[in-house]
């Protein structure tokens, strides 16, 4: 059994979302330069080009990628060989994006859902914890903003609608998401489970990073299928016409009741945030 | 305003900058404009001579403001009070920024969707505001109220809230300091990157940019 400290959780909390939020990743900035050579839009490159040069001001000021700074939606890997101490690590994690907001002057989003009053410290964050082999902790941080949280949907399909079902919905939901949810988009997946596990399941879709292949060659097959559909829509960079409307479909799957076929779609901004630290 | 509309040569702009190279390499035929620098107030002569695709550097003074402060307003114009500024030939930017760190101007500040504001815009046009800076689509309404009162829409890029914040040079609240980021605020901009998505004339880049690049 490892002892590991509630407060050193806290501590590392409050660092990712700090950093989560002016660092964007490589894979991100690896995936605009692969749409600058294939966009056929000139605006859109030079929206791209902005975009790039934006994550190089955030790094480089240390200050956030964009104003919206989301909801902080926290996954933990608890080993469960690890005996935590000091505190409990649900308020724990709290304190940990309480005080990262607060120092890393990040833009505190969360309210009332009547009464539209701020909370003032941008909790509650929302948290996965999931109980796994051996004596280590892993935490990720991944902000989500409101402007493309807002496109995403969750759907119960018919088993006839097959694949095809798929495609359809989720190429649809791009297409009438237009601008809004702030293109290049990444399209998360969520298919099978329950209803409440495929949103989860499209959710952390999005934590793999982009450029990789699924594991699975028939979902990476269909994630291609899809990512070419949606960029014929020709929505584009900000929704002002050209290819790149969404950098990548990223798609997990489980088995699901033999009545249903649940099918979920998160939407997410190219400010495709999120870090990781395993203690 | 005559002579505002000068064509950039590049000073402070290098992202704007158009890139021969990367345009003829990737058979990017069309012909793209370099971005025009315009100085606020705006007259109708103004936003007449803008087009939807246009690349504007916004110079000036413009006014911040979001959902809450843009309900304060239309209850003042209701009880046929006066605006806490004047809003004749300005511009409205639809955000609502993060904190500033000590020793920054302004903080993150990119533009929100702007179909929030649709139920107020038009009246704030009728009333001489000339443009609007957010993102997405605007309403058939406020479309309308557009090309009645000659008011133009940008869009800035969404999600480069730093790169946006480097081109606000002075910030001061001048009403609702309660709303916090939504407060209204005058900000003096410098080479402020936005493209008009509809102009006076009725277009609409963002249907029109999509109907172009579409395949079947």
């Amino acid at each position: 059994m490892r002892e590991i400290s509630v407060k050193l959780i806290t501590e590392k909390v409050r660092d990712l979302c700090m950093k989560a939020n002016t660092d964007l990743g490589e894979d991100v900035l690896q995936a605009f330069d692969r749409a600058m050579q294939e966009e056929e839009s000139s605006l859109g490159v030079e929206i791209l080009k902005e975009l790039k040069e934006n994550a190089r001001i955030a790094k480089e000021e240390n200050v956030p990628i964009c104003q919206d700074t989301g909801f902080a939606v926290v996954f933990v890997e608890l080993g469960q060989d690890v005996h935590l101490t000091g505190g409990n690590l649900t308020e724990g994690i709290q304190e940990g994006v309480r005080q990262g907001y607060r120092d890393g002057y990040l833009r505190k989003s969360i309210c009332h859902p009547f009464t539209r009053a701020n909370t003032g410290d941008n909790t509650p964050a929302i948290i996965h914890t999931e109980v796994v082999p051996g004596d280590k902790v892993k935490v990720t941080i991944a902000p989500k903003g409101g402007g493309s949280e807002n496109m995403s949907r969750v759907t119960m399909l018919t088993p006839s609608d097959g694949v095809e079902g798929i495609k359809r919905f989720v190429v649809q939901r791009v297409k009438e998401s237009g601008s809004n949810p702030c293109p290049p988009t990444i399209v998360g997946v969520g298919i099978g489970g329950t209803f409440e596990q495929a949103a989860l399941l499209a959710k952390k879709s999005l934590l793999r990073s982009l450029g990789s292949r699924n594991p699975d060659p028939e979902l990476d097959q269909l994630e291609s299928e899809i990512l070419t559909a949606i960029n014929k829509l020709g929505i584009g960079p900000q929704g002002l016409g050209g290819r790149t409307t969404s950098l990548a479909v990223h798609i997990l799957m489980m088995p699901c009741h033999i009545a249903s076929f649940p099918l979920a779609v998160n939407i997410q901004c190219h400010a495709q945030r999120h870090k990781e630290a395993i203690i | 305003m005559l002579g505002y509309r000068v064509t950039c040569p590049g000073r402070g702009t290098p992202e704007w900058t158009r890139n021969t190279d990367t345009d003829d390499g990737h058979g990017h035929e069309e012909y793209m404009s370099q971005p025009i620098r315009l100085k606020t107030p705006l007259s109708d002569e103004d936003v007449e001579r803008l087009k939807a695709g246009d690349r504007i550097l916004i110079n000036g003074i413009i006014y911040t403001g979001r959902d809450a402060a843009h309900k304060r307003l239309i209850d003042l114009l209701k009880e046929g009070k006066s605006l806490p500024f004047d809003i004749k030939g300005q511009i409205i930017y639809y955000v609502g920024p993060t904190p500033a760190k000590p020793g920054q101007v302004f903080g993150s500040a990119g533009p929100t969707t702007s179909y929030r504001m649709d139920a107020y815009a038009p009246s704030l046009i009728e009333r001489g505001l000339k443009g609007m800076i957010g993102k997405g689509m605007r309403s058939d309404a406020v479309k309308e109220a557009m090309k009645k009162d000659k008011a133009v829409y940008f869009a800035a890029t969404g999600g480069a809230g730093a790169l946006l914040a480097r081109r606000v040079k002075k910030a001061e609240v001048v009403a609702y300091e309660d709303l916090g980021p939504e407060a209204i605020r005058r900000l003096e901009v410098e080479d402020l990157p936005v493209i008009v998505v509809n102009d006076v004339r009725g277009n609409d880049l963002y249907i029109e940019g999509e109907k172009k690049y579409k395949k079947e």
